[in-house]
């Protein structure tokens, strides 16, 4: 090949690269293990330090949850035409359209709305994108922030959208939004009314009509950020006023990977307004010049990375596509019904732990709101603080939750939580915290 | 095919090329051409434009006008011809008969007019077309500065074969025209003399994986977009001619002369309001106004008036071809930063690394002019460009 | 006929899988499942009641969600069929996708990743309990800061433009924290590099100033310097640029962003031909990003998720996204506080899926291996140049000449001015041998574009076959232009039409849209 080329060595190649930045020396990297199975071995080597939740009993989530995956969603997306395509035609890459136009088409039933994008990033990637989206339609830089949002989110959120928005943070009561301190802060400023259901504390918000409607009133646009576990029974946000709707899709079909498997989705009714907003990709059906053919192409690509009042509509690249995918095959599997038994199970189970976690001496629920998934427990009155319970519960096995204050614990169940589980739980944290306390609380 | 095509040949086009005349305008430069040898290639090249077209709609019927000015060249592709227009004299045709064939193939009901030549037919085709009557001209001509044309007869014959099927998009492109007697004098003044609206290929694929606008006119409503964000309430305004300049106009609403310099308050605030204070503006009109404008403000160091200009034709022109208005004595009077250039960054880079020119009549503006330019590309984007003075 | 069997064909008689699948809310038939979910158990019901009875006014759906009933068979037949009409990267000679550095991704890594110890791993887990992954992630960072000359690395990017977008969200922190934050208001880049740069720098609130080549082909050092002051905050620029270029400037390019105060960021995208060649940090910049996905060899997943990496100097290192991993002795922990980090990027600690890979990419190769992958990317490019060159009507245009480092921009404009063929009509057609094709960002900057990049995973067999259709293309084009103007032929569907694709009252964009705006439903 070098003679073909007319070259003397693959130096040749490099000559517009001046000596002085040539690296003289090879890398310096660990050697090489080349025999694959030596590379097996080392990196399962590794990765056996890891203790899963599958060998602990996890009540883990603030962001990451355990949801079962159905065998089938890993078999479609493990699929080499699927994990190695990228980024050809809608002719030789038909498929991958049309499983992600499903996607967003399954989202679309389970959200009610009428456009769901293919996936960016994450959510909170989706929520950044979906309160830029409302200040480049209105035209405004205020956001009001009505709910408790996970840290991490709002750092996300803030670092993306400084230069455009402004954030408000108007404090939850019991849980959920303070609607009268919210309505009382929104003006001609206002882009957005940014509702977070759950919570990151897992309380749904049911005053998002109240909030739909008084953001209207000003011109503002109403952003719910979400997770759409629930909304098999539960009313979706657009039923209830939301102009755009985002979150993450990493619970409906994804592992947990050790946070690294979320997709954001952001959806909108069929309104040019929204639509022409969305930076990320679209695909729509199209026609063929064969009859009964479905074709598939970007929809109203000019828009993507590129506004129509101004530049800077973000871009456009490599994001989650292939999760996308998985989510639409979870859906599919689940179909209706087992969305509806999902979100009863996983409701369930949600009060039936913070029923008895409540009933603890010491233990206090933080507030009163409807929760999906998780709650906050308040240890303060056992005296003894979430951390040394957490510490306590180790060598149980059981991880009981995220540490989120001196005395708060966030609990998380899902549907891969029994009744056994929880009352396996509630055991070890009265156990944990019984030498502070001396007596039961009264029924 | 569902519509129908109109195909007009100025047979004499080119002819001046080979024969060293720099153009072939007018009889006499014609037969001095044909005592110098010179063969007529406009049939040729028609020919290659319509074998695209009759590889794919065998069947159609072109309007034409007779003889050497289509209907032969319609019949040698295999294509049927509709006579509409026949020429008056017998032997050579003129720009009025490319102009009253061009008025006759509209109302025959031609969608589009395919003619081929240079741009002195596309001139005289522009005189007889009705408004907002597509047109691509198939290059066969010695002087090539309109951007009318399609890149080759081959490209010619394809858009006209999609055009048939159905709706292309359409932009407004320039139609310039020197005066051959200047060339033959050694001068090279273009004027712009129409803006007419030309079809393209949107493209037979969509462009993914991509952050950057899609389409070329996505790409001028942006730089135009960007002209205007840069736009101070209350300041003066000179809009030169172009096509990104027409929409720049378009997005501020208000009338613009597409050849033509006009002059506009921008008022800012709601919806980039704007004044129209001056249509079609002569050298004499701009030098007046800016002298007025700034003996009312003897206490300003800023002369609140810029140039709005944009690259004309493809030889990169930002001044002195088809917005001669805008003069060096013009500039000179703007002061110390007299222009905003607002072009695509695809126009750039059609460049291939040539320098933008300016020929503004005074040398020494040309010199002041010549360096790196600013040149706004949207609201926030620009880039940054070469000028020179041609010698 | 009988044997024996006569001789293959020149081309390959490819033909797309074309199961003709209907759309999925099509396959419905009401009372089948594809999966069971857990029930509540009655210990639980007898506890709290009918939950769903019990919710607030409003809050429960009115009626189930519209999705597909399926069997679990027919949804697994469904997507298994619609994955057969996909030409993954494991299926063709891949090198048509210029910039995407479509490599190899090995099987070993994907087997890697699904143990059980990393897919139900939970990010909020004791940190005793996952020391592997954590030591994992750390020793890539220091593998990368070894590639790259950097100081520190972070990898919590999901994506190479979000990578980018960390880089310009690093470079604005920095100048806010030097009290420089309101002068620094311009970014420069090249119009040949990566228009991510361009499109984050102006989502992070800059105005960008792009600069054109010479007339050589090489970045305009004069109109750099024409252009740069107190007011840049960063130049941006990848190298080699997207023609494959390498810009020997580039030394001077930093020199002067420094010498005016602003940062140097270096887009690597365009790495995979000068591993351990040349590196980001020996040319002074001062914070580089890799995409994973590309140069180290984790699959592109229809797009997504990739992964990227910033690595930065000592400088920056303050500014990199939180948590960080640190090491003391042998137990890896996570460092949250950081007052100067731009924060999060992403929900936890990146693409944990593709930096396994990655790792074990690496740890396959070492520093040896990882540049005979250069030198090996590098041959096979000049070697597909020259092939490709040998077809008429195929050009590379700027610095013609000479050599290339992992992909080159040609262009057919020749061709397009001979036959009035486009580039994108070309690539439909390619697709009918089998071969993926992709031509240039827009706007096309070289005319009728195409940009070939074969990595280092391809034979010289197979470079053969990929130029011999493009040859076979071209000659197509001159002698029968039908054949390419009507392609697709091969493909599982036929030419698609996109005008309603742009039209707000005719676009589909899910299948409700579609029931509604067409049928009324």
């Amino acid at each position: 090949m070098l003679a073909a080329v007319g070259a003397g060595s693959t130096e040749d190649f490099y000559a517009d690269i001046p000596a002085s930045l040539r690296l003289n020396r090879p890398l310096d990297l660990p050697a090489p293990l080349v025999a694959e199975q030596d590379l097996v071995r080392h990196v399962e080597g590794e990765l056996n330090h890891n203790v899963s939740t599958k060998e602990r009993l996890s009540f883990l989530g603030f962001g990451t949850y355990n949801h079962f995956v159905p065998a089938v969603v890993d078999e479609v997306i493990n699929r080499s035409e699927f994990l190695t395509a990228y980024a050809g035609e809608p002719y030789e890459d038909h498929g991958r359209f049309q499983a992600l136009f499903q996607y967003q088409s399954l989202m679309a039933e389970l959200l009610n709305m009428e456009v769901v994008n293919v996936p960016t990033y994450d959510g909170f990637q989706a929520t950044a994108t979906a309160l830029s989206m409302a200040g480049r339609i209105t035209g405004r830089r205020g956001v009001v922030v009505c709910s408790d949002v996970l840290p991490d989110k709002v750092s996300r959120v803030d670092d993306f959208v400084r230069p455009n928005l402004d954030l408000t943070f108007v404090p939850t009561i019991d849980g959920t939004a303070h609607v009268e301190a919210i309505i009382a802060l929104l003006g001609a400023d206002t882009a957005a009314v940014w509702v977070e259901t759950p919570s990151c504390t897992g309380a749904v918000e049911t005053a998002i009509r109240q909030l739909a409607d008084a953001a209207h009133a000003v011109g503002a646009i109403l952003v719910v950020g979400t997770d759409p576990i629930g909304y098999g029974a539960l009313t979706p946000p657009a039923d209830q006023g939301a102009d755009i709707v985002c979150g993450d899709i990493q619970a409906l079909g994804l592992h947990q990977w050790f946070g690294g498997a979320h997709g954001g989705f952001i959806a909108v009714h069929d309104d040019p307004r929204f639509v022409m907003e969305m930076p990320s990709r679209l695909f729509g059906l199209a026609s063929t010049d064969v009859a009964g053919e479905y074709g598939f192409g970007d929809v109203a690509y000019d828009r993507t990375s590129f506004a129509l009042r101004e530049e800077g509509k973000e871009w456009v690249g490599t994001a989650a596509a292939l999760w996308g995918i998985a989510a639409g095959v979870y859906l599919a599997l689940m179909g209706p019904q087992g969305m509806a038994e999902l979100a009863e199970t996983i409701l369930a189970r949600t009060t039936y732990a913070q029923a008895r976690l409540g009933a603890l001496a010491g233990v206090t629920l933080n507030d009163n709101a409807l929760h999906l998934r998780e709650f906050v427990i308040d240890l303060s009155a056992t005296g003894v603080d979430s951390r040394t319970v957490v510490d306590r519960l180790r060598p149980l096995a059981i991880d009981p939750g995220v540490v989120v204050g001196e005395y708060e614990l966030l609990v998380c169940v899902t549907e891969m939580t029994t009744q056994h589980d929880i009352d396996r739980l509630t055991d070890a944290i009265a156990s944990a915290t019984a030498s502070s306390t001396t007596q039961e609380k009264s029924a | 095919m569902t519509r129908s095509i109109g195909l007009l040949i100025n047979p004499v086009a080119g002819i001046g090329g080979p024969a060293g005349l720099k153009g072939s305008d007018g009889i006499v430069v014609q037969a001095t051409a044909r005592e110098r040898g010179a063969r007529q290639n406009a049939r040729e090249r028609a020919l290659l434009a319509l074998q695209v077209l009759a590889t794919r709609h065998p069947a159609a019927e072109i309007i034409t006008a007779d003889g050497a000015m289509g209907a032969d060249a319609v019949r040698l592709s295999g294509l049927r011809p509709q006579v509409v227009y026949r020429p008056a004299g017998a032997a050579a045709t003129t720009g009025a008969d490319t102009t009253a064939a061009t008025a006759a193939l509209v109302d025959a009901g031609a969608s589009l007019i395919l003619f081929v030549g240079g741009d002195g037919t596309a001139r005289d085709v522009a005189a007889g077309l009705g408004a907002e009557q597509p047109v691509v001209g198939v290059p066969a001509g010695v002087k090539m500065y309109s951007s009318c044309f399609a890149v080759s007869p081959a490209a010619a014959g394809a858009l006209a074969a999609q055009w048939a099927e159905g709706a292309l998009p359409l932009e407004q492109r320039e139609i310039l025209d020197v005066d051959e007697d200047q060339i033959r004098e050694g001068r090279v003044d273009p004027r712009l003399f129409a803006m007419v609206p030309v079809p393209f290929i949107a493209g037979r694929t969509q462009s993914r994986k991509s952050a950057t606008p899609a389409s070329d006119a996505a790409a001028v409503r942006v730089a135009a977009a960007g002209a205007i964000a840069r736009m101070t309430p209350g300041w003066l305004y000179l809009l030169g001619p172009g096509g990104t300049m027409m929409e720049v106009a378009r997005q501020l609403g208000v009338p613009k002369t597409p050849l033509g310099v006009d002059v506009v308050r921008f008022e800012g605030a709601a919806g980039n309001a704007c004044t129209l204070l001056l249509a079609d503006a002569s050298e004499k009109q701009l030098l007046e106004l800016i002298a007025t404008f700034t003996r009312a403000r003897p206490t300003e160091s800023t002369l609140r008036i810029r140039a709005v200009v944009t690259v004309i034709g493809g030889q990169g022109f930002l001044l002195g071809r088809g917005n001669q208005q805008i003069s060096g004595r013009v500039i000179e009077a703007l002061g110390t930063d007299p222009l905003l250039v607002v072009a695509t960054e695809g126009k750039l880079a059609n460049l291939a690394g040539r320098p933008l020119l300016v020929d503004t009549g005074s040398r020494d503006v040309d010199l002041r002019l010549s360096g790196h330019i600013s040149v706004i590309t949207g609201a926030r984007s620009s880039g940054v460009y070469p000028v020179t003075a041609p010698q | 006929m009988s044997l024996p069997i006569a001789p293959k064909p020149a081309q390959r008689r490819f033909h797309q899988a074309r199961w003709d699948e209907p759309i999925i809310f099509e396959l419905t038939n009401p009372g089948e499942r594809g999966v069971l979910v857990s029930q509540v158990e009655s210990g639980i019901r007898d506890a709290v009641g009918d939950v769903l009875a019990d919710l607030p006014a409003g809050m429960r759906r009115a009626s189930p969600p519209a999705l597909p009933e399926m069997a679990q068979m027919r949804v697994l037949r469904h997507y298994l069929r619609l994955s057969q009409e996909n030409l993954g990267a494991d299926l063709n000679v891949d090198v048509g996708q210029g910039t995407c550095t479509m490599k190899y991704a090995p099987k070993v890594n994907d087997a890697l990743i699904r143990t059980t110890k990393l897919v139900d791993l939970h990010p909020m887990q004791n940190e005793a309990d996952v020391q592997g992954v954590l030591g994992l992630i750390w020793n890539l960072e220091r593998m990368l800061a070894e590639i790259s000359g950097m100081h520190s690395v972070s990898l919590h990017t999901s994506g190479g433009s979000t990578a980018i977008w960390t880089n310009i969200s690093m470079i604005r922190a920095f100048h806010e924290a030097n009290g420089e934050g309101d002068q620094r208001t311009e970014v420069v880049t090249t119009i040949f590099s990566h228009p991510s740069n361009a499109a984050t720098a102006k989502a992070a609130g800059y105005k960008v100033i792009t600069l054109y080549p010479d007339a050589d082909g090489y970045p305009d050092v004069e109109a750099l310097r024409a252009v740069i002051g107190p007011q840049t905050a960063a130049i941006m620029i990848t190298n080699p640029e997207d023609t494959g270029i390498f810009n020997p400037g580039v030394t001077e390019w930093v020199s002067l962003a420094h010498s005016v105060g602003a940062l140097a960021s270096y887009d690597q995208a365009n790495a995979n031909g000068i591993l351990g060649i040349t590196r980001a940090r020996d040319a002074g910049f001062d914070v580089c990003h890799f995409n994973i996905h590309k140069t180290f060899g984790t699959p592109h997943a229809c797009g997504g998720p990739g992964s990227g990496a910033n690595a930065v100097s000592e400088q920056l290192e303050p500014f990199l996204p939180g948590p960080v991993i640190t090491k003391n002795g042998d137990h890896f922990a996570l460092d949250s506080d950081r007052p100067n980090s731009i924060g999060k990027v992403a929900p936890f600690y990146g693409v944990i899926p593709n930096l396994v890979r990655a790792y074990s990419w690496i740890m396959a190769l070492g520093g040896e291996g990882l540049r005979a992958v250069a030198e090996t990317a590098v041959l096979n490019n000049n070697y597909l140049m020259k092939k490709i060159l040998e077809i008429p009507g195929a050009s590379a245009p700027y610095a013609t000449g000479r050599r290339r480092i992992e992909q080159v921009r040609y262009s057919w404009e020749e061709l397009f001015q001979e036959t009035g063929i486009t580039s994108e009509e070309i690539g439909v057609r390619a697709s009918d041998f089998g071969m993926h094709y992709w031509t240039s960002h827009h706007p096309y900057i070289v005319p009728q574009p195409f940009t070939l990049e074969p990595t280092e995973s391809y034979s010289m067999a197979e470079l053969d076959e990929y130029a011999a259709v493009l040859a076979e293309v071209a000659r197509e084009a001159r002698e029968t232009p039908e054949i390419v103007r009507t392609a697709p032929h091969n493909q599982t569907v036929h030419h698609i039409h996109h005008d309603d694709l742009d039209d707000p009252e005719r676009w589909a964009i899910t299948w409700r849209g579609y029931q509604r705006k067409y049928f009324g439903a």
